[in-house]
């Protein structure tokens, strides 16, 4: 449980920048949710704050102090890995011991088996504790990873797209456990993930990386209402925004180059004509697949869905977000 | 019935099994023919056409590990009986007991000088290879090629200047001076051998270990080196076979303290004629060691032996 800052932190593999400038604040007990698509430098940040990776230039502070010269062991982190790295030749109950035995913990015999089991328990691992590591699924390999992590109580829990191995079902159970774990802890979690739901869910914070950069760092309703470009409008929201060209609608003012369009920033049954090509039922929610004016456009359908497939509908955009030429938010309205 | 891609057939199996036990039974031939020789007397052993049937006797192993002294017939028939099976073997031939022969401290020597250059051979192998596949060393390639290229003559090819070199440092017919020559032929293999087995390691492990709040050597110590136990062990035996049989500079550098038992046995001259019995006794036993180390390390031979190609 500490405060973690980053103070213009880059990092190069030769000609590749992984990490450009970057500068963040993750406050103490706060969940900080990294994302970007793959290759935007979220594994090799938490690297640089694990320390398992030099830092080329600036600084990470945990805690108040700079760590920048210090080994991992000393940094007091804990990282649950990408790909599963659970120790092969170890059993379940030792892989979870594996950082209380460590000498910088120390921990006493019955206090490992008190947290290993607590773990197990919350991870529904606990049948599995006498398996070898090797003997487990992927799925329940990659929980035993999260809980070697959950044992600790670090200054700061990094977590690399935990869940993605996972099937839904448990997916939605860990995010849940997850979240109560930092609510109960109060702990500080920097979480890197591709699945918009953690994102919104989980993250007190949501920092949006392109290509080394952090582009936007704020509440995920932030991000999702006011994205700063067409780039971190399309990090979240399910449907995708759509980003249609200006031109396609009277009247928008010159700058404005692409209009970004939400579900919810489409009205029907007034404004212009747009053909339904196409209505996936999901359940809880009925999506609208259109044609307008040769642009997809995917909406979702009104309480009851009135339409059927091949008609013609009417919608009009409200309150869209406008980008201009280079793709950067411009906060202006369209009639 | 079913076909499987993976499963072979029964005839192919049959084949295949077949195969392998011609080639096993052909390569043990040699094998099996010095066990029964060493379990022959000397007249059985030189019989001619040779005896496939025969009372067996431990003449051979008494031969081996004593030196013995002819005695008349009437100094004979003065002695108290003998108090032992090997004494009475002896008295047959008309001779007795007149002390231990050298084997034993010959062997003793192997052991020492066999095992102590392949532990130096492995701590120091372990350590570079995994330097190399770790870290970021300026001229790696280079050095791990020269470190190969150490090896592309026969060593023997230096029989001289290593033989000017020992007596200069005092380092011949020594134990030190033996397991430092067979570490340094080894190394080579060694290196290359731990660093393909290291490579396959993902490190991801390692670095699991230094987040969880151990060092660098730590990390290796508890992580890397039981995920290595298998490679380790399949250079142990390649390089445990090489210093256990080496004869050339066995025969160069070694004449007393520090000889080994291959250049020791085919010294051992019966009376009147080699003594076959003995020879294949002592080559029976040099046998042993290196067959109770594989049998023991088989387990991890089995997979290791494939250099990594299967894992998991
Ligand atoms: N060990 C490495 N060597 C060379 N390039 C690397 C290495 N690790 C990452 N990179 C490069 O750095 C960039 C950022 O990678 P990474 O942090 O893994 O992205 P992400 O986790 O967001 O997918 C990528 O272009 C990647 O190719
Ligand atoms: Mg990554």
């Amino acid at each position: 449980m500490a405060e973690v800052i980053l103070e213009n932190l880059s990092k190069s593999y030769g000609k590749q920048k992984a990490v450009i400038d970057m500068n963040m604040t993750i406050e103490d007990g706060s969940f900080v949710v990294l994302l970007g698509p793959t290759g935007a430098g979220k594994t090799t940040t938490l690297r640089l704050i694990s320390g398992l990776e030099k830092i080329d230039e600036g600084s990470v502070k945990i805690d108040g102090r700079v760590v920048n010269e210090e080994i991992p062991a000393q940094r007091d982190v804990a990282m649950v890995f990408q790909q599963y790295s659970l120790y092969p030749h170890l059993s379940v109950r030792n892989n979870l011991a594996f950082p209380l035995r460590s000498p910088i913990l120390k921990t006493s015999k019955d206090e490992i088996k008190r947290k290993v089991d607590e773990v197990a328990e919350i991870l529904q691992i606990s049948h599995k504790l006498d398996n070898k590591a090797t003997e487990l699924s992927g799925g329940e390999m990659q929980r035993v990873s999260i809980g070697r992590a959950l044992v600790r109580d670090p200054a700061i829990f990094l977590m690399d797209e935990p869940l993605s191995s996972l099937d839904a079902r448990l997916r939605a159970d860990l995010r849940i456990e997850l979240k109560r774990i930092h609510h109960d802890l109060g702990s500080t979690l920097l979480y890197v993930t591709h699945d918009q739901i953690e994102a919104m869910t989980m993250a007190s914070h949501v920092g949006v990386l392109q290509e080394g950069e952090l582009v936007q760092f704020g509440s995920p309703r932030e991000i999702y209402e006011n994205p700063t470009s067409v780039y971190v409008a399309a990090r979240l929201g399910s449907p995708r925004i759509n980003l249609l060209p200006a031109a396609v609608f009277n009247d928008t003012p010159n700058d404005v180059h692409t209009l970004g369009l939400r579900p919810e920033h489409i009205a029907y049954g007034d404004g212009e004509d747009a053909t339904v090509k196409r209505i996936e039922h999901l359940g809880d929610h009925t999506r609208l697949h259109l044609d307008f004016k040769g642009h997809a456009v995917t909406g979702l359908s009104p309480e009851g869905n009135p339409y059927t497939q091949g008609s013609t509908i009417k919608i009009k955009p409200v309150n869209p977000l406008c980008f201009n030429e280079a793709g950067n938010r411009i906060t202006g309205r369209v009639a | 019935m079913s076909f499987s891609v993976t499963e072979p057939s029964s005839r192919q199996k049959w084949f295949a099994g077949t195969l392998v036990i011609t080639y096993a039974l052909i390569t043990m031939i040699p094998l099996l023919w010095i066990m029964m020789t060493s379990f022959k007397t000397p007249p059985d052993s030189i019989s001619y056409p040779p005896k496939v049937v025969y009372e067996p006797s431990l003449e051979g192993y008494v031969n081996l590990f004593t030196t013995r002294t002819r005695l008349s017939p009437e100094a004979l028939a003065e002695l108290p009986p003998p108090e032992n099976f090997a004494e009475e073997i002896v008295r047959n031939r008309n001779m007795v007991i007149a002390g231990p022969s050298k084997f034993g401290g010959r062997f003793l020597n192997s052991v020492i000088i066999g095992f102590g250059s392949t532990f130096l051979s492995i701590f120091l192998g372990t350590l570079a290879a995994y330097a190399f596949s770790r870290f970021k060393i300026p001229l790696a390639d280079d050095l791990l090629f020269f470190i190969l290229s150490t090896r592309m003559m026969p060593p023997i090819a230096v029989a001289i200047p290593i033989f000017l070199m020992y007596r200069q440092l005092g380092l011949s017919d020594t134990h030190l001076g033996m397991i430092l020559l067979y570490t340094a032929v080894n190394i080579s293999l060694a290196v290359w051998l731990l660093k393909g087995f290291i490579d396959e390691i993902p490190r991801e492990y390692e670095e699991a270990a230094l987040i969880d709040g151990y060092t660098r050597f730590q990390a290796f110590y508890k992580v890397v080196l039981p995920q290595a136990a298998t490679g380790i062990a399949s250079t142990a035996i390649f390089c445990l076979i090489f210093a256990w049989n080496e004869y050339a500079f066995a025969v160069l550098l070694t004449s007393g303290t520090a000889q080994t038992a291959p250049a020791f046995i085919p010294t051992i001259i019966g009376v009147g004629g080699l003594d076959w019995p003995a020879i294949a006794a002592g080559a029976t036993i040099f046998l042993l060691p290196v067959m109770i180390f594989t049998v023991l390390l088989r387990k991890h031979l089995l997979r290791g032996i494939t250099f990594g190609a299967v894992r998991k």
